[in-house]
């Protein structure tokens, strides 16, 4: 996950200086995707808090009368299950509402902490250098060698799949790409005269690190935290189906995906929907992302 | 040269301990195997004669010199579920995986390879936005729902292709398709910038200048040059292929690596798991180094610059 953040911040650098800037036209109509990519997920976070209010059924309700309805279009479909029930007649669009609601707090909660993690290394990296520097160079390699996927399971093995666990696992496992990014940042920052000045002036190291050099990160760091939600959001889900993530009968994409999965024989929508759930709101969040990545240039803006 | 291969072999070195004590930590560290092996009613005096007949009850750094001194000699202990030395269950499911990410990565490079290039020279037209749109699209698609909308869709609807199993060629095209497709949107961004970087360079207008046709400019000389950051993203991209071959497995069953490990956790069985990550690990390591020897062949200003 984190090189294709990487590639993606890559892009943005030289090939943008070298080339001729965008004209207005261009950039307008690029943040005309970004806003509404936006307004698409703020209407998928909505109908996550608000879950209870608006969702048809209650999710967990079963009716084995109703099990495995058809979408509501479709031949023997009812319009009280706009989109079908599942293998125990559980109202399928109620249970994506609310499934929105453990995507979204897995991919915030992870990213909160590995973007607090990867900051703090990459600050102290870039900043002390030298053997410090040497030490976390080493670890980022550690785990950029490990796919993202085996450790978490490894993990979730030993630790049990439940909600925080999962949260913690993507959290710790997600930091080494903002240590990257903003090791080299603060490498450059560093040597920058506003930060000799500072030092001249007698200031300490932690008020240069947070007061003078991080201030000039934040836009990188909420590019860099944006696309990782897509990311965690996948891999939640990912977890979820394999059952090694978020328990039936609570619903989360993830495991009504693997549950559907053993029905798609006959009832192909049980794991089509909740699929195409995660792929709409990684899909406006990538938009997003990039819409900020073009927007918030940091050499530019702050 | 010989200074790139060595400090290419010192971090080589620093990364193995870092894997070896990541997979030793995360089950004696967070995890306790004796709460993981006995029933959740055995007794304490049960627990205590356990973790002394397994040597849980010495320091740890004891118990690490014992798993690194017995790894080496590709002893990770019995698997506590099947009575079978651990390597030997892990390194008989290795080929498929192997196969399978080579076959992903075929895949991968027949679709980014002609669709960057086509987009990095007819940029800015209607070509050049679609495949940035199916690049953002396909960033997107989770790879274990792809999979199973290709099965419903060629498996159980078409009956075309079988939906699980392994040995003919048939039961690779799915997957290797579902493996290369999330990797090319990824790769083609790059062949992408790669050619428009290379293609505004001198030495692309001295070769027009001196009258090539425009093919030969495009394929002898900035295609070349576009492949080195393409080769060292992909050798760094091994890990991601790797990880989504193990969700690919998952979804079509395929017999690997990746569903040994999966079934092992779902069985506790510890000694399978870190001789899995363990193994899969070092591969990476090991295809990153070729990959960094290679380009360090090809392109001279990197070894310099490490």
């Amino acid at each position: 996950m984190s090189a294709q953040t990487e590639v993606e911040l890559a892009e943005l650098g030289p090939s943008r200086a070298g080339a001729p800037r965008a004209g207005l036209a261009t950039r307008l109509r690029r943040l005309r995707w970004g806003l509404a990519a936006c307004a698409v997920l703020l209407l998928v976070v909505a109908s996550a808090i608000f879950a209870p209010q608006i969702s048809p059924h209650d999710p967990l309700s079963v009716n084995i009368r109703h099990r495995l309805a058809p979408p509501a279009w479709m031949e023997g479909g009812a319009a009280r299950h706009l989109l079908g029930t599942d293998q125990v007649g559980r109202d399928l669009l109620s249970r994506i509402i609310y499934g929105g609601r453990v995507s979204l707090v897995v991919g915030a909660g992870a990213v909160l902490i590995a973007a607090t993690i990867g900051v703090l290394l990459g600050l102290g990296a870039g900043y002390f250098g030298g053997r410090t520097d040497w030490t976390i160079m080493t670890l980022i390699n550690v785990m950029l060698t490990f796919p993202f996927v085996l450790l978490a399971l490894a993990v979730i093995a030993v630790l049990g799949p439940s909600l925080p666990n999962m949260i913690l696992v993507l959290g710790v496992a997600g930091w080494p790409i903002y240590a990257r990014v903003i090791r080299a940042e603060t490498m450059a920052i560093r040597e920058r005269e506003f930060v000799l000045a500072g030092r001249a002036l007698g200031m300490s190291h932690a008020r240069i690190v947070f007061r003078q050099i991080a201030p000039n990160l934040v836009s990188v760091i909420v590019v860099i935290a944006t696309l990782q939600v897509a990311q965690v959001i996948i891999f939640e889900s990912f977890l979820s189906f394999l059952g090694l993530g978020i328990q039936p009968p609570t619903p989360a994409w993830g495991n009504m995906l693997g549950e559907g999965r053993v029905y798609m024989l006959n009832s192909w929508w049980i794991a089509t929907f909740p699929g195409l759930a995660i792929f709409l709101t990684t899909l406006v969040i990538n938009l997003m992302g990039n819409a900020l990545r073009d927007w918030l240039d940091p050499h530019l803006k702050l | 040269m010989r200074s790139y291969l060595a400090r290419q072999l010192v971090q080589l070195v620093v990364v193995v301990f870092g894997i070896s004590l990541l997979a030793f930590g995360i089950l004696h560290v967070l995890g306790d195997p004796v709460l993981l092996l006995l029933p959740q009613n055995a007794g304490i005096q049960e627990f205590e004669r356990y973790r002394h007949l397994l040597g849980l009850d010495r320091p740890l750094y004891v118990q690490y010199w014992k798993f690194v001194s017995g790894a080496v000699r590709g002893d990770f202990g019995k698997s506590w579920y099947a009575d079978t030395p651990a390597f030997k269950l892990v390194l008989e499911r290795m080929p498929p995986t192997i196969y399978l990410t080579l076959a992903g990565l075929l895949v991968a490079l027949l679709i980014s390879l002609p669709l960057g290039i086509l987009a990095a020279l007819k940029r800015h037209s209607w070509i050049d936005t679609l495949c940035t749109g199916l690049a953002v699209a396909g960033q997107a698609t989770p790879l274990f729902w792809l999979g199973i909308m290709l099965i419903i869709v060629f498996a159980v609807r078409l009956k075309l292709l079988p939906a699980s199993g392994y040995g003919t060629w048939q039961n690779f095209l799915l997957p290797a398709f579902c493996l290369g497709a999330t990797l090319a949107p990824i790769t083609m961004r790059l062949v992408r910038s790669g050619v428009i970087e290379v293609m505004n360079m001198e030495f692309i207008k001295t070769a027009r200048a001196k009258g090539l046709a425009e093919p030969a400019v495009v394929v002898k000389h900035a295609f070349r040059n576009a492949c080195i950051p393409v080769i060292t993203v992909l050798g760094l991209q091994f890990g991601q292929l790797l990880g989504g071959a193990i969700i690919t497995e998952t979804v079509f069953a395929w017999p690997g690596v990746a569903t040994l490990t999966v079934e092992s956790i779902r069985n506790q069985d510890f000694p399978v798991v870190q001789c899995a990550v363990i193994l899969l690990a070092l591969l990476i390591v090991g295809v990153n180094l070729i990959v960094d020897l290679i380009v360090g062949l090809i392109d001279p200003r990197i070894r310099a610059r490490t």
